[in-house]
């Protein structure tokens, strides 16, 4: 039981997948200039990691697995995820539109977050089971959440800071980004999995 | 069994790809959401340009609102009025024609008309110099400051400064407000592009203190007030400020302003009357009509 929460914060903190592992920067530095987007963002990322990572698990494990084509698993997961966003978004609009109003603008973007796959893929090479998979997937979801919150944070403060003429914008955020990933470097060494 | 190598991936992710392809399609007919078709058509009219002149996050921020109701169909300030018909075309109300507007500078202290107090010497920005005491070099706490904030944040090349004051090009100015929510002295406003009768000052000192730091300022002695026709000139707060539903640019306050502060003069003053003749004699045609 312990392993489990171990894991999730294994994904928030220590493995973080924008600060330790780079995964998803696009959005990271796309959507994080205000902070109630950047919000919409980490959720709708929470929401569609969780589910591909427990459709990924299904899929790997019962399709790829006994028919030994276990090297297409990139193609596969590609397919799976576009397929699971289409859906949830459909599948939002339809039911919950104020949801969908909060994380609609997002969910296509989603769809090319290289992190969704990335999460898909540790999962399999770690070999978790289906379990941990969904755990791992809202770990390091909630990971790329907070990190995307607190960068837009900085930013939106940055933003108003006399900065020299050559920082000012994107290469501050570049910094900025940087920097929050050398702190989270911190984290490093902590939990061992 | 090697071209079971072969046949299976085929066959599993081609088979993947039609049911979840086939899912979609289905989900796509179950989940269908009655949208409105005018979104996309009233979309289809907007610029695209998602400048966000209109206040609204985009493009299809501004379809949304102006299909929702809460923005009128001419909500989007560069397109003016050709769009707006458009799109109450497709919302099935008639565009009340807004009238193109362009952003116009109010001030005339260029060099040498308004004074100053000292020399600015600092970075090449209003905000900046708006920070030092007393509000930047110019004697005129009113006036244009001529360091080209507006010039920076128009996306479109419309202002330029000349002679220290910035000058709009109407022509290209396209009526976002950019301009006119950066200026730190609030001088810049968005006018009837047609109407050449514009008050060029925004000081509201009183005469003796417009005096004694500009020549070219409104000294609020309210002349243009008492000869226009049209009641459409006021003199609030020591500026004179225009009307523009009841001005009909005749241009008899430019010609009378002994400060030459309101722009649009005609040459000759009897042309300026037989046009306010004009004037008069369609509004009590107007009026004729409507009697009838």
């Amino acid at each position: 039981m312990s392993d489990l929460v171990l894991l999730v914060l294994a994904g928030i903190f220590v493995n973080n997948y924008v600060l330790s592992q780079f995964l998803g920067i696009c959005p990271f530095l796309g959507v994080s200039k205000r902070v109630e987007t950047a919000t919409g963002m980490g959720v709708a990322v929470i929401f569609v990691i969780t589910l591909a990572c427990a459709a990924t698990y299904l899929v790997y494990n019962f399709i790829l697995v006994p028919l030994g084509i276990e090297y297409l698993y990139n193609i596969a997961f590609i397919l799976v995820i576009a397929a699971l966003v289409q859906f949830v978004e459909m599948f939002l609009k339809k039911s919950s539109p104020s949801l969908y109003q909060a994380l609609g603008v997002f969910l296509p973007l989603i769809t090319t977050n290289c992190a969704v796959l990335g999460v898909a893929v540790l999962n399999m090479q770690k070999n978790y089971n289906f379990i941990e998979s969904v755990l791992n997937g809202i770990g390091s979801s909630a990971g790329f959440a907070l990190a995307i919150i607190l960068f837009a944070g900085i930013r939106e403060r940055i933003e108003f800071n006399d900065t020299p003429k050559a920082f000012d914008g994107f290469p501050m955020a570049l910094v900025t980004a940087g920097i929050m990933s050398i702190a989270f470097l911190g984290f490093q060494g902590l939990i061992k999995l | 069994m090697e071209i079971m190598n072969i046949v299976y991936p085929m066959l599993s992710i081609g088979g993947l790809g039609v049911v979840l392809g086939a899912g979609l399609g289905y989900a796509g007919k179950l989940f269908a959401v009655e949208e409105d078709p005018k979104l996309g058509e009233v979309l289809e009219a907007l610029p695209g340009a998602n400048c966000g002149g209109c206040g609204f996050p985009g493009c299809s921020g501004c379809a949304s609102a102006i299909v929702a109701g809460t923005a009128p169909v001419n909500a989007c300030p560069v397109g003016g009025a050709a769009v707006a018909e458009k799109i109450g075309a497709i919302m099935g109300i008639e565009a009340s024609t807004s009238e193109p507007t362009a952003a116009f500078v109010k001030c005339k202290g260029t060099c040498g008309v308004a004074k100053e107090k000292y020399t600015y010497f600092g970075l090449d920005d209003c905000v900046m110099a708006m920070q030092l005491a007393g509000g930047g070099s110019k004697s005129c706490t009113y006036g244009c400051l001529g360091l080209g904030s507006c010039k920076k944040a128009c996306g479109f090349g419309a202002i330029e400064i000349i002679d220290g004051v910035a000058v709009v090009d109407k022509d290209k100015c396209v009526s976002c407000g950019k301009c006119v929510s950066t200026c730190p002295k609030h001088i810049i406003e968005l006018l009837p592009a047609k109407k050449k009768v514009k008050v060029e000052c925004s000081s509201k000192d009183n005469g003796k203190g417009v005096m004694a730091v500009c020549s070219a300022g409104c000294i609020a002695c309210k002349i243009c007030e008492k000869n226009c026709p049209f009641d459409a000139i006021h003199v609030v707060d020591n500026l004179a400020v225009i009307d523009y539903d009841k001005c009909k640019a005749c241009g008899i306050c430019a010609n009378k302003c002994p400060k030459g502060v309101i722009t649009g003069k005609k040459p000759a003053p009897a042309k300026a009357e037989a046009k306010q003749e004009e004037a008069k004699t369609e509004e009590s045609k107007q009026e004729q009509t409507k009697s009838e």
